[in-house]
């Protein structure tokens, strides 16, 4: 399988879910090299047209990593990610895009481990579905 | 303000089959509030076509545009004057007088819908909008205190609640939706016209506007 086309975007909370990668990494957790992450904000500055834009540029899979239920730092920014990424996976699915490539996560800032499980969650039914 | 929602994807793509350039065009005024074809869904919709005809093998080159209005001549001209050049179609996420705007200008262009226009409404909730007015060109809401039972009423009775009315005063077709004239006497009677309800109404003149509708200003 070419790596390129399995590219993986993870919009990471930079309160949360960029301080989990952080940790998997001074960890020295290992996980895909297919996944680049992109540090936002809140995830709840993710938008729809954000993540059409990763896949229509080739991106095989989206995660919207945020806060924990309860603990956004805006309030409110991830129960709305979460809204967006459910609107977004039916935009997909009528584009023909099913089995759910994109999915929102809640983490806090010291999950490393449980960042690493999640992105090789996503990397391995990717793989699958385009062994297929 | 009109309300208007997107066709589903399928129509959209069968319409615009053997085109390879598109103009997908929105509008910044109604339908942007009722987010069917503003700035940001023609950005949705231009990826969703882009991506679809990628999978499908028959790449689409889409370039995007949002007229402030699209039932404005002026508007439409200065705006895409030189983006249609480049296109072989426009598919417009105005309403129905968005698009026939656009297809009057731009005659030797195919002009497609990418919307359905359904009512003349306002925002009740977010992501919620509600019928108000039905455009009869004969207005009555200075009798029904402010309440149009033509649109309003499921039956559109203009002299009273058909008898079907449920209990909590909601309608006997739709019970998610109020009965018009519970409504009605309840606004009249907060303003001490209840008389009016007693009034009775003749029918309605329903060609009040002789279809196509033109009107113009005495001094123009």
């Amino acid at each position: 399988m070419n790596r390129d086309d399995s590219k993986i975007v993870a919009f990471c909370c930079e309160h949360s879910a960029y301080q989990a990668a952080n940790k998997a990494g001074r960890m020295r957790l290992h996980y895909p090299d297919n996944v680049r992450i992109i540090r936002v904000p809140c995830a709840g500055r993710v938008d729809v047209q954000h993540i059409l834009k990763a896949f229509e540029k080739g991106a095989a899979g989206v995660l919207v990593m945020g806060c924990q239920e309860g603990a956004c730092q805006h309030l409110t920014g991830n129960t709305r990610a979460r809204e967006r990424v459910k609107y977004t996976d039916s935009l997909l699915k009528e584009v023909g895009i099913d089995g759910s490539r994109v999915r929102m996560v809640n983490l806090g800032p010291d999950m490393g481990q449980q960042f690493v499980a999640e992105v090789k969650e996503m990397a391995e039914k990717i793989e699958g579905e385009m062994r297929r | 303000m009109i309300i208007a929602e997107r066709k589903p994807l399928e129509e959209i793509k069968n319409m615009l089959s053997g085109y390879k350039e598109i103009l997908v065009v929105g509008c910044r005024t109604c339908v942007t509030i009722c987010w069917a074809g503003g700035e940001k869904e023609v950005g949705i919709l231009s990826s969703q076509l882009k991506l679809a005809s990628s999978r499908e093998g028959n790449e689409l080159s889409i370039l995007e545009a949002t007229v402030e209005r699209q039932c404005e001549k002026e508007m439409v001209i200065e705006e895409l004057r030189d983006k249609v050049q480049e296109v072989e179609a426009i598919l417009s996420m105005g309403c129905g007088v968005g698009v026939q705007t656009i297809a009057e200008i731009f005659e030797e262009k195919p002009v497609f819908p990418a919307l359905n226009t359904t009512f003349i409404g306002m925002p009740e909730a977010e992501g919620v909008w509600v019928e108000k007015c039905g455009a009869c060109g004969d207005c009555m809401l200075y009798w029904t205190g402010g309440i149009c039972p033509v649109v309003r009423c499921a039956k559109g009775l203009l002299n009273g609640p058909c008898g079907g009315t449920r209990r909590g005063g909601k309608c006997e077709v739709d019970p998610e939706k109020d009965c018009a004239w519970v409504l009605i006497y309840r606004r009249l009677e907060k303003q001490g016209r209840l008389d009016l309800m007693e009034r009775y109404y003749e029918p309605k003149n329903y060609r009040a506007v002789k279809r196509p509708g033109r009107i113009e200003a005495a001094t123009a």
